[in-house]
């Protein structure tokens, strides 16, 4: 074996899996993992706990995996993370742990997200649970979404002491991780609800069909149903549209809706009463993970999908991975180009969108090179379905009905990056809600020193 | 899981039901509406809220039997549960911000077109509560379907009624009551209209005409009921607003209702193949030669 490469992982075969929602990635067994973590050189000063943000002791559970107690390292692992089956499969890890493993310089850094992987999905089915030692508090915290922010910061807090209670405005808990990312990435049933069942088993309450902000304030949480601080991680908000022609026409979905149809709804089952379209021929336009998410779901439903993006292959913001998996399924990518319009056949149906051709110029302040139009390049793509992914606006449900919580000029609640800390006392927010659409494991981060902070503030009082 | 206290039949094709759900009941105002799922693999159902007890804990929500999940949620009896009961959503009426002196000035109209007789209801009892008189037209194909007319005559200063096929008060469309008192020289400074979007279309048609400032009550497919996703979006003026967020109420006059309603048949065939499987059921096993299920 060559150290300098990293054990290849099995997946489902590009063309099988583009027609079925199983999970794509099959993840590592005993052997492969304990060979992979061979080639960890456990680093003393290891950087690539700094490149995670919950900081868990990387060396220290590849060095269990090493030595084959899967246990322990699951141990290590829950010390830091409450949900490390759901990010070792969508953690960005070549930016942050992979990205900075000294294996890297020369040759392929350690798989520290497949073994991850292995490691939750060993637990899961030899059913080990994390150990938690703690002593009461008595004293109650509101958690506001069931996304990754909200499920580290209450599972943190209760095992702190504190007696957590998480409000979910949908029926089901998860956030993100039900409604938008799917099944073939990240499947619901073996993966997401064992981690959030994890989580309740820490002690958590979860309450389903709570809209913050119109079933109940934070306000009436404090004063009347005795919560001493509150959580906010209500995630990324509103879909945003581009605002050309034809964007309310039959068959334009944003990518929020396709996938919360498809995931969340479980549309993608025919025999669901949800309904979703099954379009011939899809363009997803932008070219994020949700794009890709999007696209790839469209393709399993039956369509020809292409992604549209305005700016090139390299200015892509999803992940290589995602982008690799994609392209293999057999998405195709029009890149340098832009849609102006969606065109409509006589029924207000989509038959087409009208697109101009891009061109790189000079960089712009997010230092990628501004895409420009090329004059004379309009031309029209014949489709049945065009879904947005081009982020999210935040949502005014919670910040205009709390008194004293203020918002930056994108509508962002404003927290302390170290702590959470907002500007109402006693509140503290993270995740997508604060920072706009970012990753999940960002999102966990911020629920995890929101957390350090409550404990500061209710220890202090 | 939220137990439904009570339950009956409207009409033959509308029912009611109080739930009880204690969060919603003591904070929903008149003009929201509720999401409810019948059970764990149900749609998300958006209704408008009818009434509440916030003593009891309860709300009503009034449906008509339109699909699959509204024909499942029918078939519940009282002391049953209904998996999932999320809200108030959207925005309430702008009454409720309006002080009760400044109402006391204006004449206010409502119009209520089928099962939009639910949604017009509480706010009409809202406004007798703060004292404020307001009249309502009732109107319906004809007198065996028209619901809620004892109690609009309740708290109705005036209420009047009309079928389609002139079974019961005046014949014709609420339109035509309206026209009526305008011809015998009644005025309003405000209306809200609220039924089929195809009836609030020509109803704000005449508003507009008589210069009459309207409100109407969007229902638009939705899914989260939250802003999440977009689906119920809907062009008033020159702007895109999302009804489950920025409504469901807007000003009818500047309402796109020809999008909107093209916008409403988007799933009709796939609603359609699900009605007819859950009130069928397996009964679909050919012989009579129309569907081809023998052969399939």
């Amino acid at each position: 074996m060559n150290v300098l490469e990293r054990v290849p992982v099995r997946e489902q075969d590009a063309k099988e899996r583009a027609t079925n929602f199983k999970e794509v990635c099959l993840g590592y067994n005993m052997e492969e993992a304990i060979a992979e973590a061979q080639r960890c050189i456990g680093c003393k000063n290891a950087q690539c706990v700094k490149g995670c943000p919950v900081a868990i002791n990387i060396p220290g559970f590849i060095d269990e995996v090493k030595k084959g107690d899967i246990a322990a390292a699951y141990q290590v692992i829950s010390e830091a993370s409450a949900l490390p089956a759901v990010c070792g499969r969508v953690c960005p890890q070549e930016s942050q742990c992979e990205g900075k493993c000294l294996r890297g310089i020369k040759g392929d850094p350690v798989s520290i997200g497949k073994l991850e992987r292995f490691v939750a999905d060993y637990a899961r089915e030899h059913d080990i649970k994390p150990e938690v030692h703690t002593e009461k508090k008595g004293k109650k915290v509101a958690v506001i979404g069931s996304g990754p922010a909200g499920l580290t910061c209450a599972g943190d807090l209760a095992k702190a002491g504190y007696d957590a209670t998480i409000f979910e405005a949908l029926h089901e808990a998860g956030g993100v991780l039900i409604y938008g990312i799917p099944e073939f990435r990240l499947p619901k049933e073996d993966v997401v609800e064992k981690e959030i069942q994890n989580v309740k088993e820490l002690g958590v309450k979860i309450e389903t069909n709570v809209v913050v902000g119109k079933s109940v304030t934070i306000d009436e949480l404090m004063e009347k149903e005795g919560f001493e601080a509150v959580f906010i991680g209500s995630g990324a908000g509103l879909p945003k549209f581009m605002g050309i022609p034809g964007e309310n026409l039959n068959g334009v979905f944003s990518a929020n809706e396709y996938l919360t149809r498809s995931n969340l709804m479980k549309a993608f089952r025919e025999e669901n009463p949800t309904p979703i379209m099954r379009g011939r021929k899809v363009a997803v336009v932008g070219g994020g993970n949700v794009a890709m998410d999007a696209a790839r779901t469209a393709l399993r439903l039956g369509a020809e999908t292409h992604i549209v993006y305005r700016r090139s292959e390299e200015e892509l913001p999803a992940r290589v991975e995602e982008v690799h998996h994609a392209k293999e399924e057999g998405i195709i990518f029009n890149l340098l180009t832009n849609p102006v319009e969606i065109l409509a056949d006589e029924n207000g149906c989509v038959r087409g969108i009208r697109c101009v051709k891009m061109e790189l110029g000079e960089p712009d302040e997010s230092g990628r090179r501004r895409p420009v139009v090329k004059k004379g390049s309009e031309f029209e793509i014949e489709l049945d379905t065009v879904i947005m992914a081009l982020g999210t606006s935040p949502n005014p449900l919670i910040s205009s009905t709390t008194e004293g919580l203020e918002v930056n000029k994108w509508k962002c609640i404003i927290a302390d990056e170290a702590n959470g800390k907002t500007t109402k006392e006693g509140v503290y927010a993270g995740g997508d809600a604060v920072t706009g659409a970012a990753t999940v494991i960002l999102a966990m981060g911020a629920g995890k020193a929101a957390a350090k902070g409550i404990d500061e503030y209710l220890s202090a009082r | 899981m939220y137990r439904i206290l009570n339950a009956r039949w409207l009409n033959e094709n509308i029912f009611l039901m109080d739930i009880e759900a204690k969060r919603v009941a003591n904070r929903c105002q008149p003009g929201q509406f509720i999401i409810v799922r019948v059970d764990k693999d149900g749609e998300r159902i958006p209704l408008t809220i009818c009434d509440y007890d916030r003593e009891k804990g309860s709300v009503t929500i009034v449906a008509q039997v339109v699909g699959a999940e509204t024909y499942r949620l029918s078939k519940l009896q009282v002391g049953d549960y209904v998996q999932d009961f999320v809200g108030p959503l959207g925005k309430a009426s702008e009454f409720v911000e309006t002080p009760a002196e400044k109402l006391k000035q204006k004449k206010i109209l409502f119009i209520a077109g089928g099962v939009g007789a639910a949604p017009v209801y509480p706010q009409v009892k809202w406004l007798k509560e703060q004292g404020v008189p307001s009249d309502v037209i009732l109107g319906a194909r004809s007198k065996e379907i028209l619901i809620l007319e004892e109690e609009l005559k309740a708290v109705a200063q005036n209420l009047y009624i009309s079928t389609d096929d002139g079974s019961y008060g005046t014949k014709g469309t609420a339109s035509v009551v309206l026209q009526n008192l305008y011809d015998a020289g009644q005025t309003y400074d405000v209306c809200v209209v609220i039924g089929p979007m195809i009836m609030m279309k020509y109803t704000c048609l005449l508003t507009k005409k008589l210069g009459l400032p309207t409100v109407v009550s969007m229902n638009p497919i939705m899914v989260d009921g939250t802003g999440m996703c977009g689906a119920c979006r809907l062009t008033v003026g020159n702007e895109v607003k999302f009804a489950c967020v920025d409504g469901p109420e807007f000003d009818g006059h500047l309402v796109n209702f020809d999008e909107a309603m093209k916008r409403q048949t988007l799933y009709k065939t796939e609603e359609g193949r699900a009605y007819l499987r859950a009130k069928e059921g397996d009964t679909h096993h050919g012989g009579c030669g129309q569907c081809g299920g023998d052969r399939a």
